[in-house]
């Protein structure tokens, strides 16, 4: 399956010139830029573990770049990556975009389960399949 | 001296029994200079032949705050001039003869804190069947902010909804299962799997699904929540499905939101229909049971679309923000309802900013403050389609539920393959757009490349290039630059 978080999911696979061009979007609207991962993508999970610091003041995407290809090298065969833009205008204060960069190879995707209640009612929980592995050991051959 | 103030400066005069003019007996203030608290209304006055327009704006004044038809010693037992409301502005409207904008003033006391009802029945509740009036139409107001930070506002927002459902950057999706009466639950359950699957955000009950021979709710309830989670898991998203809790009874409504919560759906519907009240006790339900609440505004057109006589939809949309809903339909500008461009600019301002400035060519009467009240999402619905795509986010901005019902399950090769068609047109214009293109320009050309890798998007395209809905509207604002008085 493919996991069809973000903004861009149903489009090919971003290259890198175009991921650029989406951090180039985010800074020239003043949002800092953040680069998350996470083995565990189930729909729940907001809090994906950071890549650093969210980018604040930054006035280039080549610096978001050699930080997406450093958090690739160490998590890409592993793990998904996405990048936001968070903004902090008032009003909003809350991530603005967020896209997919990086998937692993195999995406195993979800089991649902089906709790069965008084009448005909259900208690569903979806589950990644990739999380009945220990955490740091998913996704791998 | 001039006969308003003579009036209000001799009692005794202004209060012998008898009939007296509405200007004469205060509801008439030239020099009334708004308060900050007040709450501003403004009508299309439009008399009946011979009636003088400034005596008709004041009876609208007088008949939607203190007055009755004659004169009442009662009166002097309260503030009364505190209470009568003060029609201060009476405009020609432009290009229509016989009509005025009148702007009336009213007294923040004169209402009951955080109540729809009440606003409405004081401004509504009785002058629109006037006999000396051939037409009356409500076209906007201003809400102090005093009286903005009595009501609850929109259950979730924009921001938390758009967390709560991990979606940003992009309007969200959405699809009406057609046909809208007489599939069973089971089947109906098949569309919305299908759709959501297909790559939609939401699939929805039309405003007229409840609970029928052909399918009653729960049947409807536990079949769409069973599509909802399937798809869930078939996707790695969060899905949803507006189940229509609409009923007879708050009684009924109440526990088929409760069984929606049971089953884990993230949002409930209701229908405009069932009355302003209802609405506020539903928003406050949402807000307890962390769901969101999207409203039909089903009946609608029965009083907004005609622009002599009326509620204009902006003032709807007012009472919805305050009221607590989170989704309203606010038209598509290009589809099959009704809808003028800068008037529905209008109404998407009222959903999303926090200060509305006035803008006439917009249908903004007034300067509106929000005062941080949550900001509600506009759904554009009906007759749209894929090949509208660069039109729609010009139009109608990122914040915004795109319906496309039809344009959805209509597709040849099913729903799941039109679910995807939207999806892709979609994505593929706001990266286009963030990429600094003219999508507007180029929209055609954007959606043809990104018909390149995806077939589905490709038969939309040929199936619905030629299907457009031009026809005027029947309600555009009526403005000047600078407007002149009557009088």
């Amino acid at each position: 399956m493919r996991i069809t978080q973000g903004c861009f999911s149903f489009l090919p696979d971003l290259t890198d010139d175009q991921i650029r061009s989406q951090v180039q979007y985010c800074i020239d609207k003043g949002w800092a830029v953040n680069i998350e991962f996470t083995d565990d993508p189930h729909p729940r999970n907001t809090f994906w573990d950071m890549w650093g610091l969210p980018m604040f003041d930054i006035k280039d995407a080549g610096a978001v770049m050699l930080e997406l290809n450093a958090c690739r090298k160490a998590y890409g065969e592993r793990c998904y990556i996405r990048v936001s833009g968070f903004d902090s205008s008032h009003g909003w204060e809350s991530v603005r975009i967020s896209f997919l960069v990086s998937r692993p190879k195999e995406e195993p995707g979800f089991r649902l389960l089906r709790q069965e209640g008084d009448g005909r009612t259900f208690r569903y929980a979806v589950q990644s399949y990739a999380a009945d592995r220990p955490e740091g050991q998913r996704y791998q051959a | 001296m001039n006969v308003i103030e003579k009036s209000l400066k001799a009692p005794r005069s202004r209060y012998s029994a008898g009939v007296m003019e509405y200007r004469n007996m205060g509801y008439w203030q030239p020099d009334y200079e708004p308060k900050d608290t007040d709450i501003i209304a403004c009508f299309r006055v439009t008399p009946q032949d011979g009636v003088d327009p400034i005596e008709a704006s004041a009876a609208v004044a007088g008949e939607s705050s203190t007055a009755t038809w004659t004169v009442v010693w009662t009166d002097r037992l309260t503030a009364c001039e505190k209470y009568r409301a003060k029609c201060y502005r009476v405009d020609p409207v432009p290009n229509a003869p016989g009509s005025y904008f009148a702007f009336i003033a009213y007294d923040l006391d004169l209402f009951e804190p955080g109540s729809i009802a009440n606003l409405s029945a004081s401004i509504i509740g009785n002058v629109f069947g006037f006999k000396p009036l051939k037409a009356l139409r409500l076209e906007d107001m201003r809400l102090p902010v005093a009286y903005v930070k009595t009501f609850q506002g929109p259950a979730t927002g924009i921001v938390v909804e758009r967390e709560r459902l991990d979606k940003f950057g992009r309007p969200l999706l959405g699809a009406t299962v057609k046909p809208k009466l007489g599939l069973s639950g089971r089947n109906y359950g098949r569309v919305v799997y299908e759709a959501l699957k297909g790559g939609l955000d939401f699939t929805k009950d039309d405003e007229n699904i409840n609970s029928q021979p052909f399918m009653h709710w729960r049947d409807r309830f536990l079949h769409c929540m069973e599509a909802v989670k399937r798809a869930e898991a078939a996707t790695g998203e969060v899905k949803g499905t507006y189940l229509n809790v609409t009923a007879a009874t708050m009684e009924d409504m109440y526990e088929r939101a409760e069984f929606a919560k049971e089953l884990g759906s993230v949002i409930v519907m209701i229908d405009l229909v069932i009355g302003y009240t209802a609405i506020q006790s539903m928003a406050k339900w949402a807000r307890r049971n962390d769901m969101i609440l999207h409203l039909h505004r089903a009946g609608h057109s029965t009083y907004t679309r005609q622009k002599t006589h009326g509620v204009s939809f902006r003032v709807i949309a007012k009472w919805m923000r305050l009221a607590g809903v989170d989704h309203i339909h606010a038209g598509t500008v290009v589809g099959k309802l009704e809808g003028d461009p800068n008037t529905t600019r209008g109404y998407y301002d009222i959903c999303r900013e926090d200060l509305n400035p006035q803008q006439l060519e917009h249908g903004l009467f007034f300067d509106q403050h929000w005062a941080s009240l949550n900001k509600l999402m506009p759904v554009a619905s009906g007759g749209i389609h894929a090949g509208q795509m660069h039109q729609l986010l010009d139009f109608l901005g990122e914040d915004v539920v795109l319906q496309f019902g039809g344009g959805t399950i209509g597709h040849p090769m099913g729903i799941a393959a039109g679910a995807t068609a939207n999806r892709v047109a979609l994505e593929a214009m706001i990266f286009a757009r963030n990429c600094g293109r003219d999508t507007l320009a180029e929209g055609q050309r954007i959606l043809e490349e990104a018909a390149r890798n995806c077939t589905p998007l490709k038969q939309a395209l040929d199936t619905w290039k030629d299907v457009t809905f031009n026809y005027a509207s029947t309600d555009t604002p009526d403005f000047v630059p600078t407007a002149t008085a009557a009088e």
